[in-house]
C-alpha cells in the first residue's frame, strides 16, 4: 500500500521495530525517573549513571563469578539498588528541605562521579558483552530480520513496565505511595515509616535504571559514558509525558521511540533533534505535559 | 523551603558593604592587569571568556531564581557564528563577535520564551532539553564542521586596523570586554529592574500581586543572560581560533554551573572566582586525565551539601560584606 | 718537546672537538586518544612506541638528551589545539607526534604552522593533510585514506565486489575516506548506491545497518575506526548481514581491532596496513620489546609510525646541531634526507609531508588457519611505495608548485 507513496514498506516496518527497541530503552528510564520523582520530588541526574552501572554489573558479574545474563538481570538491579538505598541515606535525605534545584545538582554531581570512576578503571573504548545462548540468532520476519535477542527486549520491559504501573496504581502499597507522596505527614500518623519508604522507593527507580541497563549490555557498547548519552533525551520524554505520570512515562517512552524510529526512516538527519521539537510544541501547547498534573 | 542562597541574607551587613564591592573590583582588575606578565596569557584569556560566561549564568540563578542548565546553547551558538563569521564572510574581529552575540540573544529570546512557562526544576530540565537538541542540530549542520568544528579562525584586525595575532594586544581586548560585561551585569543588579527580579526570586506570587509582570521580567532577564553568555563564547572563539561541539555540549552547561556553585551563586564576584579555580584546576589536573570528572562531581556533592554559599559567598558571610 | 706538546694541543682539540660534538636537546610530546575510542590503536602504546624509539637514538648517540611527555586530546580538536599551544608555547616542545582522529591533527597542524614547530601525524589518515590542508611544518607518517581507498576498495571492486554502500563516521576522516573510496570504486567500474553518516562513537548501528541491509549492496563500506568499527561489525553480525550474503569491508581496521572482534567474527575481512607485527624477524623482535610495556596488547602500524617519525626526527636534529627552533628548517632537513629505520625500511619524504612507503594487502585469516596468539593475517599482496600513495600532483598541496 506505501509503494503508492514512493515508500518501501520493508524499510518503514524495519525501523519501527528498531523504534519499539529503543522506545522500551526510554519508557524504562522514564519510569524509574518518575517513581522517584513522584515521590521524593527529585529529578535523579544520576539515573543515566545508574544505568550504566547496571551494564558495568552484568559485566564484572559474568567476569567474577561466570554467572551469566539471566541472573545478572536480577543480581545487578538489586545490587546497583543498594547503592541507591546508601545515596539516599547519605546525601538525598538533607536535601528534601531545600530548594529542588539543590537535588538535580547533588544528583548530577554523582553522575560525574561514577562516570569518571568507571572510566578510569575500565577506559571509554567499551566492554565486551555477548547476547545470551538462548536468545541469539533471529527470525526473518519477511520485512526485516528481527534478532531474538531485540524481540526479548521489547517484550521483558513490556512486562516490567507494566507490572511497574499496576504495583503503584492497582495495589495496597502503591496506593500507600501515593499518599505518603500528597501528604506525607498524615501517611506517617497513621502509622507508616515514610523515611523507610522514601529511601526503598529510590532503590526501587534505581534498580529500574539498571535493569534497563543489563538489557542494554549485549546490545549496546558498554561504555562509561553510554547513560550521559541517553539520560538527556528521557528527560525529554519525561518532560513530555508529564512528571510524576507513571502511565504517561511508559506510553511516551514507547511512543516517542516509534516516532524516532520513523524519522530515521523519512529524515535521518532529524532523528536526533526529533523528540526535542515534540517536546517543545508540547510545552508550548499544554505546558505540564500530555499525562501530567498540575505542577 | 530554604532558597538559593542569598550571603545577606543572614546577620546585619557591616559597614564595609558599599565599598566591598569596589574594593572588591579593584584587587580584580588589578590581578587581571599584572597576569599576563606573570602566566601563560592565553589561558588568562580563556579564563576571562568564562568568567564572563559563568557571571551571565549567575544572573539568572542568583538574582532571578532560575536555574538554566543549557546555558552552553547560547555560548556555544555564539561561538560558531563568531568563528564562522570571521572565517567564511572575513568580517572583523568586532563585527564577528557582534554577530555572535545577536546569535545568542535570538537562541535566547526563542528558549526563553518556551522556558518560562514552567517553574524550577522543570524550568532546568526544559533549558537543557532544548540545548541538547541544538546541539545535535551543530553536529548535522555543515557550516559547524561537525566533529571537526570551525578551525583556522583567523584573529583579524580589530576594526580594521589593530591586528590581533600578537596575544598582548589580544589581552588587552578581551580584558575591555570583560570588564564591560561584567560592568553591565553590575548595572543590571543594581537597577529598579534588578530589584523587581529579586523580589521575584524572593516570592513571585507576591510580586505579580503587586501588579508586576513576573514572566516579562523574567524573560528580559533570561534574554540578557543568553546575549552576555554569547559575548563569551563569541570572544572565545576569537581568542582560540576554534569553535567546536564542545562548547555546545550538556558537560560544558554543567561546568559554568559548577563554577558559579563553588564561586558562590549570588554574589558578583562569585562566578569570576569559580571559573578561575575551575579552569585552574583542570589545567593542573590534566595529565591525570581522567580523575577531572570525578574532583568535579566531588566537588559538586560537596558544594552542595556543605558549602552551599560557595568561596567568595562564605567570605562575605564571614565579613557580613556584600560580594 | 715543543712539537709533542704541539701535536698533545693539537690531539687534545681535536678529542675535545669529537667528544663535545654539540649536546642536542629534544622534548617531544606524544599526543594521543588515551582513553577513548582511538586509545588502542594509538594511545599509551604510542607513548610506549616513542620511549623504545629514544632509546634506541640516545644509546648511539649519548649526545642526544630527549625529553618525553605525553597528552590525552580525547578526541576534541579543541582541547587538541590547547594542549599544542601550550606545549609549544610553555613547555617548549619541540616535536608533537601521533594524534589519532583527523579533526584534531587538522587543528594541531595549524598550531605548528603558527608556532613554527614540527608535527608528525602518526594516528590520523585524512589525506588532506597533505593535500590541500598542508603546510611546511607537518609531515604525516604511517597511512592516509587515499592509499586506504586504493588498497581495499580497488582489490575487493575486482573480486566482485562491485556495488557499495557506505557506513561513515561524521568528520573529516570519515568524509575523506569515504570520498577517496567512492573514488577508487567507481575508477575500479563499481557503483555506489548509497550511504548514511553516523556521530562519532555511536552505540547503536541497528538503523544504520538495516538501511545498508535494504540497500542491497554487495557491500558494505565501513568508513569508520576505532571502537565504531568494531561496533558496526558485532551488530551487523547481530543482524545476519554476512549470512544474508552481503560482506563488509572494514576500510581502516588494525590488529588490535582483530584482536577485539575475534577471529571467529573477523575472519575474511579485507583490509589494507603499511606495518603488520608479524610480517619479519625485526618486527617480531621489536613486537616483543614493545609488549612488555603493553602486556597481552597487540602493537599496530601506528605504533610503528610514532617509532619511525621520532627515530628520523632525532637524526635531522643531529644534523641540524640541535638547532631545533626553525620547524620549516627541520621539516626540510627530514624531507632532504632518504629514511631508514628498521620497522619501515628505506623510504622518503615528499614534498607535501607525505612519507612513502609499501603497503600490504591483508586478509583476516580463519580461526583454524591462526597458529599462535596474534596470528591475524594472510598477505596478499604487496603495493610498491611509489603505487600506494596519491600522485603528488593530485593533492593539490600548495607547497606542491605546478
Amino acid at each position: 500500500m506505501f509503494e503508492m507513496f514512493g515508500i518501501s514498506s520493508q524499510a518503514l516496518f524495519g525501523q519501527l521495530l528498531i523504534g519499539l527497541i529503543n522506545g522500551s530503552f526510554y519508557a524504562l528510564l522514564s519510569l524509574g525517573l518518575a517513581v522517584i520523582f513522584g515521590m521524593l520530588n527529585i529529578i535523579n541526574f544520576s539515573h543515566g549513571a545508574q544505568y550504566m552501572m547496571g551494564a558495568f554489573a552484568a559485566y564484572l558479574i559474568l567476569q567474577y563469578s561466570g554467572l551469566g545474563y539471566w541472573p545478572a538481570l536480577i543480581i545487578a538491579p538489586i545490587l546497583v539498588g543498594i547503592t541507591g538505598v546508601i545515596v539516599e541515606r547519605l546525601f538525598l535525605q538533607w536535601l528534601y528541605k531545600l530548594d529542588h534545584l539543590y537535588g538535580l545538582l547533588l544528583t548530577f554531581g554523582l553522575a560525574l562521579i561514577f562516570e569518571g570512576v568507571a572510566r578510569n578503571y575500565f577506559g571509554s573504548a567499551g566492554l565486551p558483552y555477548t547476547v545470551p545462548e538462548s536468545l541469539q540468532g533471529g527470525r526473518n520476519l519477511g520485512f526485516m530480520f528481527l534478532p531474538n535477542y531485540r524481540a526479548w527486549v521489547i517484550g521483558g520491559s513490556l512486562v516490567v513496565c507494566f507490572g511497574t504501573w499496576f504495583v503503584i496504581e492497582r495495589t495496597r502499597l502503591g496506593a500507600y505511595l501515593r499518599a505518603a507522596t500528597e501528604n506525607p505527614t498524615l501517611v506517617r500518623a497513621f502509622g507508616i515509616n515514610v523515611p523507610r519508604m522514601i529511601t526503598l522507593t529510590y532503590g526501587f527507580g534505581v534498580a529500574l535504571a539498571a535493569f534497563a541497563g543489563v538489557m542494554a549490555a549485549p546490545i549496546y557498547n558498554v561504555s562509561p559514558q553510554m547513560g550521559s548519552e541517553l539520560i538527556i533525551v528521557v528527560f525529554a520524554v519525561v518532560v513530555i509525558g508529564g512528571m510524576g505520570s507513571i502511565l504517561g512515562a511508559i506510553i511516551t517512552g514507547f511512543g516517542l521511540g516509534v516516532i524516532e524510529g520513523l524519522t530515521k526512516y523519512f529524515f535521518p538527519e532529524a532523528s536526533n533533534t526529533v523528540i526535542f521539537v515534540i517536546m517543545a510544541i508540547v510545552l508550548l501547547v499544554r505546558p505540564a505535559g500530555l499525562f501530567g498534573r498540575r505542577a | 523551603m530554604e532558597r538559593v542562597a542569598d550571603p545577606l541574607a543572614v546577620g546585619k551587613p557591616s559597614a564595609l558593604r558599599t565599598q566591598s564591592e569596589t574594593i572588591g573590583f579593584l584587587i580584580m582588575v588589578a590581578a587581571l592587569v599584572i597576569g599576563p606578565f606573570v602566566t601563560y596569557p592565553l589561558f588568562l584569556m580563556q579564563a576571562m571568556c568564562f568568567a564572563l560566561f559563568a557571571c551571565a549564568f549567575n544572573l539568572l540563578i542568583g538574582y532571578v531564581g532560575l536555574l538554566s542548565f543549557g546555558h552552553a546553547l547560547y555560548f556555544g551558538w555564539a561561538s560558531y557564528l563568531s568563528a564562522y563569521a570571521a572565517k567564511a564572510w572575513g568580517l572583523t574581529p568586532e563585527l564577528a563577535i557582534l554577530t555572535g552575540t545577536v546569535t545568542a540573544a535570538v537562541c535566547g529570546l526563542v528558549a526563553g520564551s518556551l522556558a518560562i512557562r514552567r517553574q524550577g526544576i522543570y524550568f532546568a530540565m526544559i533549558t537543557l532539553a532544548l540545548a541538547q537538541m541544538m546541539y545535535f542540530f551543530a553536529l548535522q549542520a555543515k557550516f559547524t564542521g561537525g566533529e571537526d568544528g570551525i578551525q583556522a579562525v583567523p584573529r583579524g584586525h580589530l576594526f580594521g586596523l589593530i591586528d590581533l595575532r600578537n596575544d598582548m594586544v589580544m589581552y588587552v581586548v578581551v580584558l575591555v570586554i570583560f570588564l564591560a560585561g561584567f560592568g553591565f551585569i553590575h548595572r543590571i543588579i543594581h537597577s529598579p529592574f534588578g530589584e523587581v527580579l529579586k523580589a521575584i526570586r524572593e516570592n513571585e506570587s507576591r510580586a505579580i500581586s503587586l501588579g508586576y509582570k513576573t514572566d516579562r521580567y523574567k524573560l528580559v532577564a533570561f534574554v540578557l543572560s543568553a546575549t552576555l553568555a554569547g559575548v563569551a563564547g563569541a570572544t572565545k572563539a576569537i581568542v582560540l581560533q576554534l569553535a567546536s561541539l564542545t562548547d555546545v555540549n550538556w558537560p560544558m552547561s554543567g561546568e559554568v554551573v559548577l563554577m558559579t556553585l563553588v564561586g558562590g551563586l549570588g554574589t558578583i564576584f562569585g562566578p569570576v572566582v569559580g571559573a578561575f579555580v575551575i579552569l585552574v584546576m583542570q589545567f593542573k589536573l590534566a595529565p591525570i586525565g581522567e580523575w577531572v570528572l570525578v574532583i568535579q562531581g566531588v566537588i559538586f556533592v560537596t558544594c552542595v551539601l556543605l558549602f552551599r554559599r560557595g568561596v567568595v559567598g562564605e567570605i562575605a558571610n564571614k565579613l557580613r560584606i556584600r560580594l | 718537546m715543543r712539537k709533542t706538546l704541539g701535536l698533545a694541543a693539537l690531539a687534545a682539540v681535536l678529542a675535545c672537538g669529537g667528544a663535545s660534538a654539540q649536546q642536542v636537546n629534544v622534548k617531544i610530546g606524544v599526543l594521543s586518544d588515551m582513553s577513548s575510542l582511538y586509545a588502542d590503536i594509538g594511545g599509551p602504546g604510542s607513548v610506549a612506541a616513542a620511549k623504545m624509539a629514544i632509546a634506541d637514538f640516545t644509546k648511539d648517540h649519548p649526545d642526544v638528551k630527549v625529553e618525553l611527555i605525553s597528552g590525552d586530546h580525547q578526541n576534541k580538536p579543541d582541547i587538541g589545539s590547547q594542549i599544542a599551544n601550550q606545549w609549544y608555547d610553555v613547555d617548549k616542545v619541540d616535536l608533537i607526534i601521533d594524534v589519532p582522529n583527523s579533526g584534531v591533527a587538522l587543528a594541531v597542524s595549524q598550531v605548528a604552522n603558527q608556532k613554527n614547530k614540527v608535527f608528525i601525524v602518526s594516528g590520523a589518515a585524512a589525506s588532506d593533510i597533505t593535500g590541500p590542508k598542508c603546510n611546511a611544518n607537518t609531515i604525516h607518517w604511517t597511512y592516509d585514506t587515499w592509499m586506504l581507498a586504493n588498497g581495499t576498495g580497488t582489490a575487493i571492486v575486482k573480486t566482485a565486489g562491485d556495488s557499495w554502500f557506505f557506513l561513515t563516521a561524521d568528520y573529516a576522516f570519515g568524509h575523506a575516506l569515504e570520498r577517496d573510496t567512492m573514488a577508487a570504486v567507481e575508477k575500479a567500474g563499481g557503483k555506489v548506491l548509497g550511504k548514511v553518516r553516523h556521530p562519532l562513537n555511536t552505540n547503536d548501528f541497528s538503523s544504520f545497518l538495516l538501511q545498508a541491509q535494504s540497500s542491497k549492496a554487495k557491500v558494505i563500506g565501513l568508513a569508520n575506526a576505532g571502537g565504531d568499527t568494531i561496533n558496526s561489525i558485532k551488530q551487523a553480525a547481530e543482524f545476519g548481514i554476512v549470512k544474508g550474503g552481503q560482506s563488509l569491508a572494514g576500510l581502516l581496521v588494525f590488529a588490535s581491532d582483530v584482536a577485539a572482534l575475534g577471529l571467529p567474527t573477523a575472519q575474511g575481512l579485507v583490509l589494507t596496513e603499511t606495518w603488520y607485527w608479524d610480517m619479519n624477524d625485526t618486527n617480531r623482535a621489536w613486537t616483543k620489546r614493545w609488549q612488555q610495556e603493553r602486556q597481552g596488547k597487540w602493537p599496530t602500524m601506528i605504533h610503528a609510525g610514532v617509532y619511525a617519525g621520532i627515530t628520523h626526527y632525532l637524526k635531522a636534529a643531529v644534523a641540524l646541531k640541535g638547532n631545533l627552533s626553525d620547524g620549516k628548517a627541520v621539516v626540510a632537513q627530514m624531507k632532504s634526507m632518504p629514511t631508514d629505520d628498521p620497522l619501515f625500511g628505506k623510504g622518503t619524504i615528499r614534498p607535501d609531508g607525505r612519507k612513502v612507503h609499501p603497503a600490504y594487502l591483508l586478509e583476516v585469516k580463519k580461526p583454524a588457519d591462526s597458529k599462535y596468539p596474534g596470528d591475524f593475517y594472510n598477505i596478499r599482496a604487496t603495493i610498491p611505495a611509489d603505487e600506494a600513495f596519491r600522485p603528488l600532483k593530485e593533492g593539490n598541496c600548495p607547497l606542491v608548485s605546478g
